[in-house]
């Protein structure tokens, strides 16, 4: 696909999560949109799955450790068409699919459940061990944030992937630089995360997250790294797209007034714009 | 539904002392063989587990986690997720007691079909004190919605709930212990997951008991039948699903219940017993274990003794249940003890108010004062 065509669909998620979040009235907003052209990436150009057979058994798995930014993964996998787009709008209400925070049982598409931080990179890791020694070629990917490394398990989890060499499995760090009381660095201090990730024995590439070239260049060095797990850290903005909720902390875990997102869909329809007039592609 | 287990039992002085680990270990063996998508995962403790055997046979199946039990349990259902029947092993007191929330989202509600064996559970783990001796494994298993919890009588018995547990789809808690002992059953025995087994009947009292207490209830009824009362003895190797049908029976017919465990009173067997028959058929109930304590070091018999798990204190809760039955289910003389029981422990910080006056020195008092002030800041969270 286009990379151009990705840009327009991230921007369509965008303007997706906004919407769903102001029928909602509760919901995270600020990673959600940062992780937009990640999801578009990875679910319609890089990952092996098939909207109408979920458990297909020759899929890439795709999990999400930080399952709060689910916004964007419901946006995504309404819009490969795992489940209809209707469903976007029941988000967080009672007797609906789209739990506020992700259920595998029940949402077609999401493979693992997760809210509670780390849990995702063990499950992952596990998966990704199974299928290593089945010597299967399935891929797995996970997402998840930088502020979940406040978590031990998060570690536990690094350290088992390092030590059994997990070769297909790669993580995607959203690293946006906030959690909720603040930003990392000043909650708890991550860096240097790219050595740390390193000295545990894994692959590790920083990109501009926001770059769909950089993004899938990052997954084409991950398959290439067979004998090693990859680490992703991805640059992202919180709130990337919306001016006012740009690398602002305040948005992590709220959703937008009327007003709010009015103005959010305007900002993000002039994006739009934007990207169907621009040419050669890189970041914009 | 109780099964009839009456003929199966051994006697209670044999020679065939083994472990609930090494009917684990045993288990493991036969899954290895039968079901290729059975893994064994274990977080440093492979022998005091019994997986040597396994890791031995199938290194491949076999996934050493190293000290890290949020993290076994994470992969465990990742392995799950992709096809495995992952079966978990530590010491309870780490999994489930540290990776519980790791076992509530991950396996639980995720319905990940992940086996864990809580090994070493219980006073009897002896020596290594009260930090390693889980008492609370139960009560945070059973509360999980979809969780079964088995909690076998010997070695034999648990060999087969490690072969049932692997035969059911879904998560299932395993309660392993360390001690050698006498065994109970046979291989004839039946093995039926949410199935009792009736061990012994009687007419005056029903003892329901879930592991190494089998054998103390057994002990017990034998010696109430020298005075002449007649108990029930129920094993109830599953704690969840619970044999309804079989409390439910024994309180009809026999009109009192003892319920004996090596776990805490708070949320265990008894408590599950008392869920059933306070909203279904209310008898006198007496509980036989631990009673909100930790526990100690030393010999698993003198912890037994101490503690007040064995034989003759089934016997004692049993000769007072009996005397409410007498009653027609009312308490000797209640009356409001007039103790008022609001009253909590006393606050660390009125402790370190008096620390001071014991100690003159300067360096005494700053520390006193510091503390007061954190208990004011604890005060108004």
């Amino acid at each position: 696909m286009e990379d151009k065509e990705l840009a327009i669909i991230a921007n369509g998620a965008r303007q997706d999560i906004v919407r769903m979040l102001l029928e909602a009235k509760a919901g995270h907003t600020a990673g959600p949109l940062g992780m937009a052209d990640i999801f578009t990436v990875l679910y319609y150009d890089w990952a092996k799955v098939d909207p109408q057979r979920p458990d297909w058994e020759g899929r890439d798995y795709v999990l999400v450790s930080n399952g709060h930014i689910c916004p964007v993964w419901y946006v995504t996998l309404a819009g490969r068409g795992f489940f209809p787009k209707d469903d976007l709008m029941h988000f967080r209400k009672i007797n609906s699919l789209l739990q506020g925070h992700p259920h595998n049982e029940t949402i077609p598409g999401v493979e693992n459940s997760g809210g509670p931080l780390a849990q995702g990179l063990s499950q992952a890791a596990g998966i990704a061990l199974a299928l290593k020694r089945d010597k299967k070629a399935n891929r797995v990917f996970c997402i998840c944030s930088d502020g979940e490394h406040d978590e031990g398990q998060a570690w536990e989890a690094a350290l088992f992937a390092g030590h059994y060499a997990l070769g297909n499995l790669t993580l995607i760090m959203d690293r946006n630089n906030i959690q909720i009381d603040g930003f990392t660095n000043d909650i708890m201090n991550l860096e240097p995360l790219a050595d740390k990730y390193r000295a545990f024995g894994w692959h590790v590439t920083e990109i501009d997250g926001h770059s769909i070239p950089e993004i899938r260049k990052a997954l084409a060095s991950a398959d290439k790294a067979k004998d090693r797990p990859t680490m992703i850290i991805a640059r992202t903005i919180p709130g990337k797209g919306v001016a006012e909720f740009e690398n602002r902390f305040e948005w992590h875990g709220k959703p937008p007034n009327e007003d709010e997102a009015k103005k959010a869909l305007a900002q993000l329809a002039q994006e739009r714009q934007r990207i169907e007039k621009k040419s050669g592609w890189g970041r914009w | 539904m109780v099964k009839d287990a009456r003929k199966t039992v051994q006697r209670l002085e044999n020679d065939d002392k083994r472990a609930l680990r090494d009917g684990f270990g045993d288990g493991m063996l036969i899954l290895g063989e039968k079901d290729p998508r059975v893994v064994a995962l274990c977080a440093d403790l492979t022998e005091s587990d019994r997986l040597v055997a396994f890791r031995g046979k199938w290194p491949e199946r076999f996934v050493e986690m190293g000290v890290a039990e949020q993290n076994m349990i994470g992969v465990a259902a990742g392995m799950a997720h992709a096809g495995k029947v992952p079966f978990t092993a530590s010491f309870a007191v780490f999994s489930p007691g540290r990776s519980w929330d790791q076992v509530r989202v991950s396996v639980c509600y995720s319905a990940n079909n992940v086996k864990l064996y809580g090994g070493h559970a219980g006073l009897t783990v002896g020596e290594d004190g009260a930090t390693h001796q889980a008492l609370e494994d139960i009560a945070i298993t059973r509360v999980l919605p979809r969780m079964i919890v088995l909690v076998p009588a010997d070695a034999i018995e648990m060999r087969k709930a490690t072969l049932a547990a692997a035969r059911l789809k879904g998560p299932v808690y395993l309660r392993g212990g360390r001690e050698k002992q006498a065994q109970v059953t046979t291989d004839e025995t039946p093995f039926e997951i949410g199935h009792a087994n009736l061990l012994r009947d009687g007419k005056d009292v029903t003892i329901i008991a879930c592991g190494i207490m089998v054998r103390e209830a057994l002990l017990a009824a034998k010696e109430l039948a020298g005075n002449g009362v007649e108990a029930r003895v129920l094993d109830m190797h599953t704690i969840k699903p619970l044999d309804e049908d079989a409390i439910l029976a024994a309180a009809s017919e026999t009109g009192a219940i003892v319920t004996a465990e090596e776990h805490q009173v708070i949320g265990g067997l008894g408590s599950a017993v008392a869920e059933t028959l306070g909203a279904q058929y209310p008898v006198p109930m007496e509980f036989v274990g631990v009673k909100d304590t930790f526990g100690e070091s030393g010999t698993a018999s003198a912890l037994l003794d101490k503690y007040g798990l064995l034989a003759r204190d089934i016997v004692a809760a049993t000769m007072r249940v009996l005397e409410r039955k007498k009653r027609g289910g009312k308490m000797a003389g209640f009356a409001p003890s007039g103790k008022d029981v609001r009253k909590l422990p006393k606050a660390a910080t009125t402790a370190r108010k008096v620390a001071p006056s014991k100690q003159a020195s300067a360096s005494a008092k700053s520390k006193a004062g510091t503390g007061g002030k954190r208990g004011k800041a604890k005060r108004r969270r």
